[in-house]
């Protein structure tokens, strides 16, 4: 599988890489500044204000403008803008303006569980998705190739609330599994395992397909190049040409397609959060964004944008370097 | 054992439908297609079979469909007996009349997208790969920016701002669709651009337009087509996952997003009502996806 | 299975002297509940799943505002008056009150109540968490209700609180659910702390997540408070309750989803109880702009529904017909022989025909976030008026800040009420001019005249008398369609027991569950 990164060769290319990573990393700031800057005016934007979704249907002229005052709501955007970005550059993201708890206090074990449920998703689904992907594409127009995809395409045809009420029916409801998870401080690794396991599945069905269909694509689609031919005709095993030949140069797309879903994974989770009662960092996004609770809505869009950016960063430096002629550009 | 049958009895009329759709593309073709027909897999066939029927679905609605699409026309779950085949929904309305027109409404709002998307995030994406340099890392960075952000929050933050129209759920969900099929044009394109015959197309002079259309376009179309197929159905998946946030479509226009939604918990009970549209929906992505993995196939030029 | 005891009325007794007493809605039980009713057992970890609840919530009674906030401060607090299951006021931490004319109210603190911290609960407790919610800086959702207050005082161990005028209904408002007495240190209480004096002592709480919350050794009430543990959950997806409940992962759920409920009956492993109260699904209509302005055109829509068919689709079953009437069955002066409007095409046309008009093209703003349904409601209307010759285009609102965008802006959209327990409550916030909430603006000075008139009225035939005509005007003059009174519906372990009657002012028996229920 690796048979790409073996043509990394002298310094003078992976000097190359490093500044590659310096740049991008300038540029990841850069990116988040922007973000920051999108997600605060876009907040803006939205009709009402923290205030109205605090006191909610018991809204009145007064106690609206009493609550506006105590919030700090009434500064203009720019200033509170700029207050928020000096703290944050501090290293402080403040307070939830909701229910005064330390932004840290807030996100850090949501953080750590959102993180979890990625990790162990992403290790169901991606050996799963590359497995199937190559088999599929060494089996080309079989039956198994027609049936790892028509069952593929079908679970993600479903919406996840739809394949997470599915697998609840099947594996919850006969008491297998718990139906929802609930995490407390003294939950050991197994234990936590084993009640994330629907939730995981439910993320592995939704995302598998999309990796294993760009994988057999990507591969398939080098199969015909002469080098492949050459392999062949030196009478190499089907599973070895494309092993050895044909992934290490299909390699881009489908770390690409990796990268993607994995930041999925930690950014995108909300719907299988809810049905699960899973305490990620989705919910509480939503509920921020619900309560135009900015200070809250900023940090953890940060933490997803940060994710996403290193995620596609890493993409992107395995993709220059497992493509030599990425390598020896210009 | 009776999920098996069923399951036999399904692929069985899958195959017969494949066959019976292959005998007459390959005969009513005309001439010079009627090899590419002929030598068409089943499923393939199959595949073009299900577009075909959806499509007609689709454009007949109101001729095929027994009673009028927002009609309340008895109680509610009712059972599967004629004259409502496949029983009422959840407010009494005929679940056969209504899936026939989530068809007209739910594919051509999805294709529309798709297709917006596409022609905009690839020809961006090559066009990006190709000039390569500053314009290429502002446009990446631009778009990796807008990606960061969650898609369904930044669908939920565009359409609570602009509205809900057909038009804006069709831009906002194209626009949230082409960041990632820029991306996934840029990186093949990235990996075509540095090949010789590239640099020979430069050399000959060639402008930038013709050299995306001729040069690359051809050579990129594999994973693009691909992914095609994939968004495809993640355009119905949108409209369900913002009907579940009240932004979808809005009723009492039938679309199999909203469908599924609106009688998902019936699911828990084992109720096979909410199975209807997401079958719907999983029957047209599998079909679609037959149809272009034989593209893909022939694309390959792989002769086996 | 479930059966349902529409409710009646109860003779008002002692309005000014101990308890007063409000008709309730009672129901029974169903049967393997009923049947053995033995003596509550102690014990047990109760688990309840809630349907509301946000990351956002905190410990401050100023800005309570779900289901889950209310039963998680139920669960640790005591207010000054309890309203019992049977609507009856019941002393809390207020031992008694009396007025000899009103106006001027004497609470006596109880003594010997002591909070979690150890510290008795005094009357200077209880002036500070009244004070909590008053005062110009005060932001709490409550100062509307508590405005009526002129004065406040401490006479010994007596709270005195003289009112701007007469109000026969005050000591209602001394129970609603924002004002739980804190300990106060210099004469404030401290919004971020969870202590209280109630039944369960908090042991952690993670906001949109759960709490979790021991029992007080030292509670005064010595039969309630039957569990060991309390865990409070937030489950906010509806089919996630369904599940937590059916594998045993909860014992209790609110909100039982209507279309799903005779599924959940069938399966047998959970006792479905339903209890009809105040509660009401509405459509206000702005009575200042055209073409709502004219009561022909209103009672032309009122005639277009089909209230039976809502009641039957959206809420299942579990919910009545309401006429128009914004007084639940579940109150005193509710008017129940009032003339009924059924679905009735060639009435609502020949109201429109005196209005001048052929036919009514209308806009109906819904979405969900007003209630469960709310637009399914709007679409099986507009089928229904179409009979009318009346076009109604529903137009679908996002949740997200319905109440900002639509609520009180558009001229014509879904809303809902909790149900108040008191008449007077209900018409002074929802239906007096200028009020804050009057959704439908509207502005009847016949009907403005009986309320003030009926508020001191201590007659008890003659303020019924008013408190009629007034619900008259509001059906047939309002500008408010209230098509259903909605049901609590709620699931339980067959494991819970419940006391005979199941409260109807607030879901969750009047969000008491957690100390009123027990394991049998």
């Amino acid at each position: 599988m690796n048979g790409g990164l073996k043509t990394v060769g002298n310094g003078g290319q992976m000097s190359d890489v490093w500044r590659m990573i310096g740049r991008r990393l300038l540029f990841g700031c850069l990116t988040l500044f922007v973000i920051s800057v999108v997600i605060f005016g876009a907040t803006e934007l939205l009709p009402g204000d923290l205030a109205r979704q605090l006191l909610g249907q018991s809204a009145t002229p007064e106690t609206l403008a009493a609550l506006r005052e105590q919030l700090g709501l009434n500064a203009p955007a720019p200033l509170r803008y700029w207050n928020w970005l000096t703290a944050a550059l501090h290293g402080d993201f403040g307070v939830s303006m909701a229910n005064k708890r330390p932004i840290a206090d807030l996100v850090s074990a949501r953080l750590g569980n959102t993180l979890f449920l990625a990790l162990y998703a992403a290790a169901l689904a991606v050996p799963l998705a590359l497995i199937l992907g190559v088999l599929a594409a060494l089996w080309r127009n079989s039956w198994f190739d027609r049936a790892a995809n028509s069952l593929a395409l079908t679970s993600i045809s479903f919406p996840e609330f739809f394949v997470a009420y599915i697998l609840v029916l099947w594996l919850a409801q006969s008491g297998l599994f718990p139906s929802m998870v609930r995490i407390t401080p003294g939950t050991t690794f197994g234990a936590r395992l084993y009640m994330s396991f629907l939730p995981a599945l439910t993320l592995t069905l939704v995302v598998t397909a999309h990796m294993m269909r760009m994988t057999r694509a990507a591969i398939i689609n080098l199969l015909a190049s002469p080098y492949i031919e050459m392999a062949r005709l030196k009478g190499m095993s089907p599973l070895r040409v494309i092993l050895r030949h044909a992934v290490p140069n299909a390699l881009a797309p489908i770390i690409n397609v990796v990268a993607l879903n994995l930041a999925y994974l930690i950014t995108g989770v909300v719907v299988v959060e809810v049905v699960f009662v899973y305490p990620g960092l989705g919910q509480l996004m939503v509920d921020a964004v619900t309560n135009r609770d900015i200070a809250v809505v900023q940090a953890v869009a940060l933490i997803f944008a940060s994710a996403y950016v290193l995620l596609n960063l890493i993409a992107d430096v395995l993709s220059t370097v497992t493509n030599p002629r990425l390598m020896h550009q210009r | 054992m009776k999920v098996l049958l069923v399951v036999i009895a399904a692929v069985a009329f899958a195959l017969a439908l494949g066959w019976v759709f292959r005998a007459a593309a390959w005969r009513l073709a005309p001439k010079r297609h009627t090899l590419v027909f002929r030598d068409m897999p089943l499923t393939a066939a199959f595949g073009m079979a299900v577009i075909l029927i959806y499509v007609v679905v689709a454009l007949f609605a109101p001729v095929l469909a027994p009673f009028a699409e927002r009609e309340v026309v008895g109680g509610q779950y009712l059972p599967w007996a004629a004259p409502y085949l496949l029983g009422t929904d959840n407010l009494g309305r005929d679940m056969l009349t209504r899936l026939i027109y989530g068809a007209r409404n739910t594919v051509g709002i999805a294709f529309a997208t798709t297709a917006l998307a596409f022609v905009v995030g690839s020809i961006l994406g090559i066009w990006a790969a190709v000039l390569g340099g500053w314009a290429d890392q502002a446009l990446s960075r631009f778009v990796d920016a807008l990606m960061a952000i969650p898609a369904l929050i930044f669908s939920l933050l565009l359409l609570t701002i602009f509205g809900t129209s057909i038009t804006t759920l069709i831009l906002v969900i194209a626009a949230v669709d082409a960041t990632r099929v820029y991306r996934l044009a840029r990186s093949v394109a990235q990996g075509i651009v540095v090949m010789d015959y590239i640099e020979a197309a430069r050399l000959r002079g060639e402008g930038m337009w013709r050299l995306i259309r001729r040069e690359i376009l051809p050579n990129a179309m594999a994973p693009l087509v691909a992914e095609f197929g994939l968004r495809f159905c993640f355009v119905f998946l949108a409209i369900s996952a913002l009907s579940f946030l009240g932004l979808g479509i809005k009723p009492p226009t039938a679309d199999w997003g909203s469908m599924v939604r609106e009688n998902a918990t019936l699911i828990t009970f084992g109720d096979v009502t909410p199975l209807l549209p997401a079958g719907a929906i999983a029957l047209l992505t599998v079909a679609v996806n037959f149809v272009v993995d034989w593209q893909l196939h022939r694309a390959s030029g792989l002769k086996e | 299975m479930t059966k349902l005891i529409l409710p009646h009325a109860v003779t008002r007794r002692g309005l000014l002297k101990g308890a007063a007493a409000v008709g309730a809605a009672g129901l029974l039980l169903p049967g393997s509940m009923g049947s053995a009713r033995a003596e509550p057992k102690k014990g047990g970890v109760f688990r309840v799943g809630i349907g509301h609840g946000s990351t956002t919530d905190g410990y401050d009674p100023a800005v309570w505002d779900n289901l889950y906030a209310q039963t998680f401060a139920a669960a640790r607090h005591n207010q000054l008056i309890e309203v019992g299951a049977d609507g009856n006021l019941v002393p809390e931490i207020a031992e008694s009150w009396e007025s000899s004319d009103a106006k001027t109210w004497v609470f006596k603190i109880r003594q010997g109540v002591s909070f979690h911290s150890g510290k008795t609960v005094t009357i200077d407790d209880v002036i500070a968490s009244i004070n909590h919610h008053l005062g110009e800086k005060s932001t709490s959702a409550a100062k509307p209700y508590l405005e009526p207050i002129a004065d406040m005082k401490a006479d010994g161990q007596n709270l005195v609180v003289t009112l701007k005028a007469p109000n026969a209904d005050f000591p209602y408002i001394m129970s609603d659910y924002h004002l739980p007495i804190m300990p106060a240190t210099d004469g404030k209480i401290d919004p971020t702390s969870s202590d209280g004096c109630g039944p369960y002592i908090v042991e952690s709480y993670e906001p949109g997540v759960q709490a979790t919350l021991n029992r007080n050794a030292n509670y005064w009430k010595t039969d309630r408070a039957h569990f060991d543990q309390v865990v409070v959950l937030v489950i906010l997806d509806s089919a996630a309750r369904l599940n937590a409940l059916m594998t045993g992962e909860v014992d209790a759920i609110d909100q039982v989803e209507p279309s799903t409920i005779p599924m959940l009956e069938s399966r047998g492993v959970a006792n479905i109880v339903s209890v009809s109260g105040n509660a009401h699904y509405c459509f206000p209509m702005d009575a200042r702009a055209a073409p709502f302005s004219d009561n022909n055109v209103r009672l032309a829509l009122k005639y277009a529904f089909d209230r039976q068919e809502l009641v039957d689709k959206i809420l299942n079953g579990h919910g009545s017909v309401s006429n128009d009437n914004p007084i639940g069955p579940a109150s005193r002066y509710f008017f129940k022989d009032m003339e009924p409007k059924g679905y009735d095409p060639d009435k609502a046309k020949s109201f429109l025909k005196k209005a001048g008009m052929d036919n009514l093209e209308v806009t109906l703003v819904a979405a969900d976030a007003a209630f469960a349904g709310a637009v399914d409601a709007a679409v099986l209307i507009s089928e229904k008026a179409a009979a009318a010759g009346i076009t109604i285009t529903v137009d679908r609102a996002p949740n997200d800040a319905y109440w900002d965008n639509v609520w009180l802006k558009k001229p014509f959209c879904a809303s809902y009420w909790g149900g108040r327990a008191v008449e007077d409550q209900m018409f002074s916030v929802a239906y007096t001019k200028g009020a804050a909430w009057n959704e439908s603006y509207w502005d009847n000075a016949r009907f403005e005249e009986l309320l003030v008139a009926a508020r001191s009225e201590l007659d008890e035939a003659k303020r019924r008398e008013m408190y009629y005509e007034m619900q008259k005007i509001v059906s047939f003059e309002g500008s408010t369609i209230i098509p259903m009174y909605n049901n609590y519906v709620m699931g339980l372990s067959k494991k819970l027991a419940t006391p005979e009657k199941v409260a109807s002012d607030w879901n969750l028996d009047g969000f008491r569950c957690v100390e009123r229920w027990w394991f049998t």
